[in-house]
C-alpha cells in the first residue's frame, strides 16, 4: 500500500508498504532516515521515538498505515523543528527539512570540535557540550524525548527529566552525563542562550 | 494482510461484522509487538486511530465513559479526581511514549492478567461498552469480562467502545510490583477502593492468577468488620489483626503460577504485602478527609 504522511514538516510518500510494517520500517527502508534506531522492536527501549502529531512515540509500535495523513518529526528535523519553535511558528512556508537534507544530516566532525559548524537544536549541542553520547545508539530517541519535554515543561525538576526520559534506555548506562545534557539544556533555554 | 481503515464507529462494525478474524488496533502497543517478532499474521488489521469518538470521555453523575482509545497520560492528566485508581494505574504503564498510545481498550482487548488497569477497574466498579452491528449495545460487567488467560467476553464482531467507570466515592489505592519504576510488566498488582457510601470495599489483583480478580472473600471479612467495629463512623485506625487478616485473604485469593518474573509464593507475600499497605494508605485518607468534614460542620 501506498502511504502519505508529512515527515519534518514536508509531504512525503512511501510505496510498496507491507501492511503489517511499522513507521519504523518506513522511516528507515523506505524513506532513508536511519536516525531513528531500530533495537528492541517492542517499545521497551526507546531508540526508535519520534513525534507523532506532537507526540513522542515509539515509531516501532504504529503501524505504517496509522500514520496516513498525519505529521512526524525523526531526529534529523529536531533542528529545524527547534529553531521554528524559538522562531514562534514558520514565517515564510519553506520550513521543515527535505528528505535530501535529512538523509545527509549529520554532527559534522568526529573529534572535540563535533558539532561544530552545523546548526544543531538546543538539546543536541548540550549533549555534545556535556559528554552525553557514547555508543550513540540509544541518542536519537533521546534526543527527540528531552526536546519535547523542553517544549512543555520549560524548567524541569530532575524528577521531571527522569520521568520523561524513562522509555529511554542507555545500555552503556551513561545516565548522569545525560541529565547534565538536559539541565544544561533547560537552562540555557531560560536564560535565552 | 489487509489493512482496514474505517473513518467512523459505524464503518468500524461494519468491518468487524465482514471480517471477524480483523484484529482491532488502537495504540498498537500489543499488536504490533506481536507483528514485529512474527507472532501473529492476521489477515486483517482494523486500524481505530481515525475514529475520534474512541479518544473522548464524559464525566457523567454516577460514572465516566471513558472512550476505549483514552490514552493513559490523559486519564493521569485528566480524570485523577474522578478515577484516582486507574490514573494510579496509568502512570505505571511502561513508559510516556507508551502512554501516550495505550489506552484502556487495549488492555480489555488483550485481556493480559498482567494489564496494569485490570485491578483498579476491578476495585473501582466498572461495566464495559461493546458493540456490534448486528445487535448494538451491551454492558459487561467487569467481574464477568475476563474469561481465561488473554481472553474476554467478547464476540468476534464485537469492538470495545469504551469502559464506564464509577467515579470515586471514596480513596482509591493502587500498588505494583517490579524491579524498577518504568518499563515494568507487572510481577503482581493490586488494586483498592473504598466506597464510603455504600460501606463497601473492592479489590482488584493482577499478575497472580489466569485472569485478573477480586479477593471476594477479603472485601467480605473487610466490609463486616468494619461494620462491626462502626469504623465508618468513628474513624478509627484499622485494627492491626483486621488490616492482617485482609491481607491473608487477599494472598489466598491469588492462584498465581512461577515465570521469569517471580514464583508463585512470592506473588502471594507481596499481594498480601500490597493489600496491607494500601488499606493503611486509603483508610488514612479517608480518616483525613472525615476530619476535614467535620471540622467544616
Amino acid at each position: 500500500m501506498r502511504v502519505n504522511f508529512t515527515v519534518n514538516g514536508r509531504p512525503q510518500e512511501a510505496d510498496d508498504v507491507w501492511e503489517g510494517e511499522s513507521l519504523l520500517y518506513v522511516l528507515r527502508e523506505r524513506l532513508g532516515l536511519p536516525g531513528s534506531k531500530n533495537a528492541c522492536e517492542q517499545g521497551e527501549c526507546g531508540s526508535c521515538t519520534v513525534r507523532l502529531d506532537g507526540v513522542p512515540v515509539c515509531s516501532c509500535l504504529v503501524a505504517a498505515g496509522q500514520v496516513e495523513g498525519r505529521e512526524v518529526v525523526t531526529v534529523e528535523g529536531l533542528a529545524d523543528h527547534a529553531k521554528q519553535r524559538a522562531e514562534g511558528g514558520c514565517a515564510n512556508g519553506a520550513c521543515g527539512t527535505s528528505l535530501d537534507e535529512a538523509k545527509a544530516w549529520q554532527a559534522k566532525g568526529t573529534d572535540s570540535q563535533t558539532g561544530e559548524g552545523t546548526e544543531l537544536s538546543p538539546i543536541q549541542q548540550a549533549f555534545i557540550d556535556a559528554g552525553a553520547v557514547q555508543c550513540g545508539f540509544c541518542t536519537p530517541g533521546l534526543l527527540v524525548a528531552a526536546d519535547e519535554m523542553l517544549e512543555r515543561t520549560p524548567n524541569p525538576t530532575d524528577a521531571d527529566i527522569r520521568e520523561a526520559l524513562s522509555g529511554n534506555l542507555c545500555r552503556c548506562t551513561g545516565y548522569e552525563k545525560i541529565m547534565d545534557a538536559v539541565r544544561l539544556a533547560a537552562a540555557r533555554q531560560s536564560e535565552g542562550v | 494482510m489487509d489493512f482496514l481503515r474505517p473513518a467512523s464507529w459505524g464503518e468500524a462494525l461494519a468491518a468487524k461484522a465482514a471480517h471477524p478474524t480483523a484484529v482491532p488496533i488502537a495504540g498498537g502497543t500489543d499488536v504490533m509487538v506481536e507483528i514485529n517478532f512474527d507472532h501473529r499474521r492476521p489477515e486483517y488489521l482494523l486500524d481505530l486511530n481515525r475514529i475520534g469518538d474512541l479518544r473522548e470521555w464524559e464525566v457523567g453523575e454516577e460514572s465516566v465513559r471513558l472512550g476505549a482509545s483514552v490514552p493513559y497520560t490523559q486519564i493521569m492528566e485528566n480524570l485523577r479526581a474522578e478515577l484516582p485508581g486507574l490514573a494510579l494505574a496509568s502512570h505505571t504503564v511502561a513508559s510516556p511514549q507508551i502512554r501516550n498510545r495505550g489506552g484502556v481498550g487495549g488492555n480489555l482487548g488483550t485481556a493480559s492478567p498482567a494489564g496494569d488497569a485490570h485491578p483498579a477497574l476491578l476495585a473501582a466498579g466498572a461495566e464495559v461498552e461493546v458493540e456490534s452491528a448486528a445487535r448494538g449495545t451491551r454492558l459487561i460487567p467487569i467481574d464477568d469480562f475476563y474469561t481465561g488467560v488473554k481472553r474476554n467476553a467478547l464476540q468476534p464482531d464485537e469492538l470495545i467502545r469504551a469502559v464506564h467507570v464509577a467515579k470515586a466515592d471514596g480513596p482509591q489505592q493502587y500498588s505494583k510490583v517490579g524491579t524498577r519504576n518504568a518499563m515494568v510488566i507487572a510481577v503482581c498488582a493490586f488494586g483498592l477502593a473504598l466506597h464510603p457510601a455504600t460501606r463497601t470495599v473492592r479489590t482488584g489483583i493482577g499478575s497472580a492468577a489466569p485472569t485478573p480478580i477480586r479477593a471476594k472473600a477479603a472485601e467480605e471479612f473487610l466490609d463486616a468488620a468494619l461494620d462491626e467495629g462502626g469504623f465508618w463512623d468513628n474513624g478509627k485506625i484499622i485494627t492491626p489483626s483486621v488490616a492482617k487478616q485482609f491481607a491473608e485473604l487477599c494472598s489466598a485469593a491469588c492462584n498465581p503460577i512461577d515465570d521469569v518474573r517471580g514464583t508463585a509464593s512470592y506473588r502471594r507475600h507481596a499481594v498480601g504485602v500490597m493489600a496491607r499497605r494500601t488499606l493503611t494508605w486509603t483508610w488514612e485518607s479517608y480518616r483525613g478527609t472525615r476530619r476535614t468534614s467535620e471540622g467544616a460542620a
